[in-house]
């Protein structure tokens, strides 16, 4: 029993979890700070809607950015880490998600569905939250193991899922013609989904190679 | 319509508050007179009495930064009796895209803003084209506080107390022709100034306008303070226009050209995205933006994270003042 805690302590990949889920819950422990210091300022529902927003932008692009970090670095190491950013993007999203329907719509129906309606971005937020919500259930090792095979295609959905925010973000920002922030998101997010196009062609061109000199 | 205007009753708890505002505003009229009795002693060892009447004044009301004189108005009957919103909200939370698009930039970045010296050219159909130093404009009329509630666009709205006068005034003294159907007005844009101007989510200079009979109406003011104070750099120092029935954007800030033109002048929303945003653009909880709904507004400081947002009101509450204005207009058409 102790040999076995003292190589999990010492499990680099155990470390780098904590460390990831030490990480992901400052802006937590931020929010909970400010607000009971009453420092939200003067739109506390935009602030933690819009916090909760780009907490969610940086988690996913950072699970995004694991699979480009394995490769690169050539370790495996990173892999431990892109469970936990995933989780925590679910869980800002979840709050993001949360702040419109509870705070901006007061858990009212009508209100939402009518919103979801008028406002195409919110619909397009919904749908990203609801792929999201899937990856974040069939996360677990024992779905991931009950999955088998289907658990990749499934958990690429990521990629639908990254576009769909990356449209919500600018379609929010559209009306104000202001890209300043969602732009380079956006970059940042199409950025980490081409550089997998190029992951996809190196690996066909070395199956090509491989039966041809096979 | 009854029902929108019982909805616009604040509660009663928030009517009491009126006559402590009145008290401070007294309090504060009777220091700013004070201060300028004692200009020359201001000059000299003023930094202790200013700075004491700032420690007197942060009792009553909210905190203010230094350094910004305070201004003397009698009250106005045009007044909400609705409760302000904080000093602190009023300064920090704006929009003033010349110093960025977020709602914090102004406050921090404003500050290299030069507010001296100013003028306002004034040109076109009038009898009376000239450029107007501020300090005669400060003292073209008596100053007035009136508190107005402000609705933005986005869905928010505040109760500001101003400072200013008619900008019907202003319009007198230059004499518009027969000509004169609309007047725009044009704002500083100076990049030395503000960092905003690099970005190109407007087109340079900010640019609004309004119909003269609107320019003229009484509610229609030229603001030179808000809070008893010279209006803080952020908030558009050191000349605005407020017209409290119109979404906040059609309020232009430190504004530096005033045309008098007989053609419906483009302000700068519309030639950004004409399907959203209308030359009139009156606050109207019945005509939706493209985008979102416009029949509720989350009044900052005080509709909090579990309360629900109030209704907006017709001419947001002054359709009494202005309803007339718009008779026999298809409000959908000319949003």
């Amino acid at each position: 029993m102790l040999p076995s805690l003292i190589s999990r302590l010492a499990n680099p990949s155990q470390a780098l979890k904590r460390l990831v889920w030490l990480l992901a819950s400052l802006p937590f422990a931020r929010w909970v700070y400010l607000i009971s210091q009453d420092e939200l300022g003067a739109n506390p529902v935009e602030f933690l809607t819009r916090s909760s927003g780009t907490w969610t932008l940086v988690m996913l692009a950072a699970t995004l950015s694991m699979t480009p970090l394995m490769r690169w670095t050539r370790s495996n190491r990173w892999i431990a880490a892109r469970q936990s950013l995933g989780l925590a993007c679910f869980f800002y999203g979840s709050l993001h998600a949360l702040c419109w329907a509870w705070f901006d719509q007061g858990l009212d129906p009508d209100l939402m569905a009518e919103d979801l309606i008028t406002r195409p971005f919110i619909a397009l937020g919904m749908a990203a939250w609801l792929i999201l919500s899937v990856l974040a259930a069939s996360s677990p090792t024992w779905a991931k193991r009950r999955l088998g095979r289907r658990w990749k295609p499934l958990h690429r959905s990521i990629y639908a899922l990254a576009i769909l925010v990356v449209l919500h973000y600018l379609w929010h920002k559209a009306g104000k013609n202001d890209f300043s922030e969602a732009g380079p998101w956006s970059a940042l997010l199409i950025g980490l989904l081409l550089v997998r196009l190029r992951f996809a062609k190196v690996r066909q061109r070395f199956h090509a190679r491989g039966s041809h000199e096979g | 319509m009854s029902n929108d205007l019982r909805a616009s009753q604040p509660k009663t708890s928030e009517i009491t508050a009126k006559r402590v505002w009145q008290q401070r505003r007294t309090v504060l009229q009777s220091l700013s007179a004070t201060l300028l009795r004692g200009r020359v002693g201001l000059a000299l060892g003023g930094a202790s009495l200013l700075h004491h009447a700032h420690a007197q004044a942060s009792v009553l009301t909210p905190p203010k930064p230094t350094g910004l004189e305070l201004l003397a108005a009698a009250p106005s009957s045009f007044s909400t009796i609705e409760k302000p919103t904080s000093h602190r909200d009023v300064v920090s939370y704006n929009n003033f895209y010349e110093f960025g698009t977020d709602k914090e930039d102004p406050a921090l970045l404003a500050g290299s803003l030069k507010t001296r010296p100013w003028t306002i050219r004034i040109e076109g159909e009038v009898a009376k084209p000239q450029t107007i130093d501020i300090e005669t404009l400060l003292k073209l009329a008596p100053m007035e506080e009136r508190i107005y509630r402000m609705r933005c666009v986005e869905g928010w709205s505040m109760v500001i107390p101003w400072l200013g006068y008619p900008l019907s005034a202003l319009i007198k003294r230059v004499e518009p022709t027969g000509n004169a159907k609309f007047v725009e007005f044009l704002t500083l844009a100076d990049r030395q100034q503000m960092p905003g101007l690099r970005s190109s989510v407007l087109q340079w200079p900010y640019t609004e306008g309004l119909r003269l009979d609107e320019a003229m109406h009484p509610l229609s003011l030229l603001s030179f303070g808000l809070y008893g104070e010279v209006l803080p750099k952020q908030n558009g120092a050191p000349v605005r226009l407020v017209v409290p029935w119109k979404y906040g954007f059609k309020s232009a800030k430190s504004i530096v050209r005033i045309r008098f033109v007989e053609k419906q002048p483009i302000n700068s929303w519309m030639q950004s995205a004409p399907r959203e945003y209308g030359f009139y653009s009156n606050v109207n909880p019945e005509v939706a933006h493209p985008r979102w709904s416009q029949a509720s507004e989350r009044r900052i400081g005080e509709d909090g994270l579990l309360s629900r947002k109030r209704k907006t009101l017709m001419f947001n509450g002054y359709a009494d003042q202005v309803a007339g204005l718009y008779a026999g207009m298809d409000l959908r058409k000319f949003f």
